[in-house]
């Protein structure tokens, strides 16, 4: 699925700026996340990925511009305020709580749901997409994989009825093949209608499943294209992608 | 494998040298009491028990001895499980020992003193209407015990949340003495004593020989602690409790409200702590402005011993040191010739804590202490 037109964005910003302490770190970035769409953000180390997603989310404050979700500036909202109106994330590294079960972490996933009939049959659901997810159910979340732990913290956003999904690093730290099969497992939540965005490094997979992407680099939004564009742009491939052919 | 033995012995400092005889020597002191002790219960003419208690005999325990003791010890272990709890649930949400956790303890027991004494002025506290007073005098101890946690995160921690870890410690030194020196000047320096128990709670069980007072302590505290086992582990804001203690911000991303989370946390161990306040005073019947502090500082011991964060180990801690403090002396001291062996509770009480640090310094049940998340 991908954007439908003249539809308003899910999550914009809004010429951001943001510090920490005295240091700038986005620099009147303007982003735009469609309903339904598979949206990616590239960008090296220290470019400001990780707080672009931290200020979607509320967890870092913008000191300039508008975080809008739904049309509604949400700049003074707490996340929890944005998790209850459909914005949810994968964290990096996916930091399940490895001390808890796997079940109480799907079930942290919906903390702020009410509805025991919905929860169960997005228990179900997950279930049925991650069939591994339910034979370690009364695990402890420290004790598996790292692939079952993907799955795990896929299947606890998901517990959110999110209407956007961010993805932080979605590949960080997973064995090669597992890689692949995890941007299936995106592709797979993406078909679902539940809109994604991207955080990688991992510029040629995330491009190769992404309907548009932008690039940021200290700080500053450098090209903001349809993947198809990015893939074939020679100034990417070479300052980004850091590949010879 | 022998590469790392090899390096790890390498590295042997002075101080891990001193160490390591200061654990053979305890470990071997006692072990050496222990069988001297079983020698003079199977034989009391043996010859060591003749070399240490000379003219006068060793002697042997009775079946009620034992008994007696080890209800003591369970009882007043169990107390000290209750407020062990709370250490180990602050520390596990924020991090830090808060060592007021002891006045909370107090004022129940201060609480419990001045509720009981105006029942008793009214004969409630006699008879049947001792039921109802009770029930009233325990909900009063935990809400006002309750309410004492809430108001020391709210007034004194919440602001240094993000701080270093020694600043929220040294702030709850402060508030001990705080509410220590309230206490003593509203109501004055003298101990306050609760009126005489009913009838009853002084006896004997038939049979069993077993003080009623104590198993009532037993059995209250084992409810609360079951309370308290269900509440953390089955409930969702228990489980939002586990998910504040091991990342917060993740438990932020997943819709929790943190702070609120963490004066429930507070509420939660306060209310275990009043508990265990009223129980010392029909227990005790005494109480004073200092009342928090010993048993305080037990009970961190036993959240210590027992893997400061783990609620199970912290239960099992209060029960295990109330235990080692009630036998400890007569098994490890007594067998040794030494007079008034009783008297040396505290500092076996103490003495359990080193070597538990010097042996296992996560505590008997403790891994978590170690989780690399904590800041």
């Amino acid at each position: 699925m991908t954007r439908q037109e003249g539809s308003t964005p899910l999550l914009e910003f809004r010429d951001i700026n943001t510090h920490y302490g005295a240091v700038h770190i986005l620099k009147d970035v303007n982003l735009a996340i469609y309903p339904g769409e598979l949206v990616c953000l590239l960008g090296g180390n220290a470019s400001g990925k990780s707080t672009t997603l931290k200020t979607l989310l509320g967890m870092v404050k913008p000191t300039s511009g508008e975080v809008v979700l739904d049309g509604e500036v949400v700049n003074d909202k707490p996340t929890s305020y944005r998790v209850e109106r459909g914005v949810t994330m994968v964290p990096e590294n996916r930091r399940l709580f490895k001390r808890l079960s796997v079940k109480e972490n799907l079930e942290l996933g919906a903390y702020l749901r009410d509805d025991k009939e919905g929860i169960e049959a997005d228990l179900e659901r997950i279930f049925s997409m991650f069939p591994r997810v339910k034979e370690r159910l009364t695990q402890k979340a420290g004790t598996l994989s790292g692939g079952e732990q993907q799955m795990v913290a896929m299947g606890r956003a998901l517990m959110a009825r999110p209407r956007v999904l961010l993805m932080d690093e979605p590949s960080m730290g997973l064995a090669p093949a597992l890689v692949q099969t995890n941007f299936e497992l995106i592709e797979q939540i993406h078909q679902e209608g539940i809109a994604i965005f991207m955080v990688e490094q991992n510029a040629n997979m995330a491009l190769s499943i992404a309907d548009r992407g932008w690039v940021l680099q200290t700080g500053k939004v450098v090209l903001d294209n349809t993947a198809e564009a990015l893939l074939a742009d020679p100034d990417l491939r070479r300052s980004y992608l850091g590949q010879a052919d | 494998m022998t590469a790392a033995v090899r390096a790890k012995g390498a590295g042997k400092t002075n101080v891990d040298r001193f160490l390591t005889v200061l654990r053979v020597v305890m470990i071997g002191f006692i072990a050496i009491s222990l069988v001297a002790f079983i020698a003079q219960q199977i034989a009391p003419e043996n010859p060591f028990a003749e070399w240490r208690h000379g003219d006068e005999g060793a002697t042997r325990l009775s079946w009620a001895q034992y008994r007696g003791l080890l209800v003591t010890g369970i009882s007043q272990g169990a107390m000290y499980g209750l407020i062990a709890l709370g250490y180990s649930m602050v520390y596990g949400v924020l991090g830090f020992i808060n060592f007021a956790h002891g006045e909370v303890f107090m004022v129940s027991a201060f609480t419990g003193f001045i509720v009981s004494t105006k029942f008793d002025a009214a004969g409630w506290w006699e008879g049947a209407a001792f039921f109802p007073a009770i029930i009233i005098t325990v909900a009063l101890c935990v809400i006002v015990s309750t309410s004492t946690a809430v108001i020391m995160e709210r007034v004194a921690y919440r602001r240094l949340r993000g701080s270093p870890r020694l600043i929220p410690l040294i702030t709850s030194i402060g508030v001990s003495f705080f509410i220590q020196e309230a206490v003593r000047l509203v109501f004055g320096p003298g101990a306050k004593g609760y009126p005489s128990n009913p009838d009853w709670l002084e006896e004997r069980l038939p049979w069993l020989g077993i003080e009623v007072k104590k198993l009532v302590v037993i059995i209250i505290a084992a409810i609360a602690m079951a309370g308290l086992w269900y509440f953390v582990e089955r409930t969702k804001t228990g489980k939002a409790m586990r998910a504040v203690a091991e990342d917060k911000e993740i438990a932020s991303l997943m819709g929790i409200d943190v702070d609120k989370t963490i004066v429930k946390t507070f509420a939660v161990g306060g209310a275990m702590a009043g508990v265990a306040g009223i129980l010392w005073g029909i227990l005790f019947r005494s109480v004073i402005n200092t009342t928090g502090f010993l048993p305080g500082i037990k009970a961190f011991t036993a959240a210590v011993v027992g893997g400061v964060g783990n609620l199970g180990g912290a239960m099992a801690g209060g029960v295990s040191l109330g235990g080692a403090e009630a036998l400890g002396p007569l098994m490890i001291l007594e067998p040794w010739g030494i007079p008034g062996v009783s008297q040396l509770r505290d500092a076996v009480a103490f003495t359990v804590l080193i070597l538990v640090l010097l042996v296992k310094p996560t505590g008997l049940f403790g891994e978590r202490l170690s989780s690399e998340e904590r800041a």
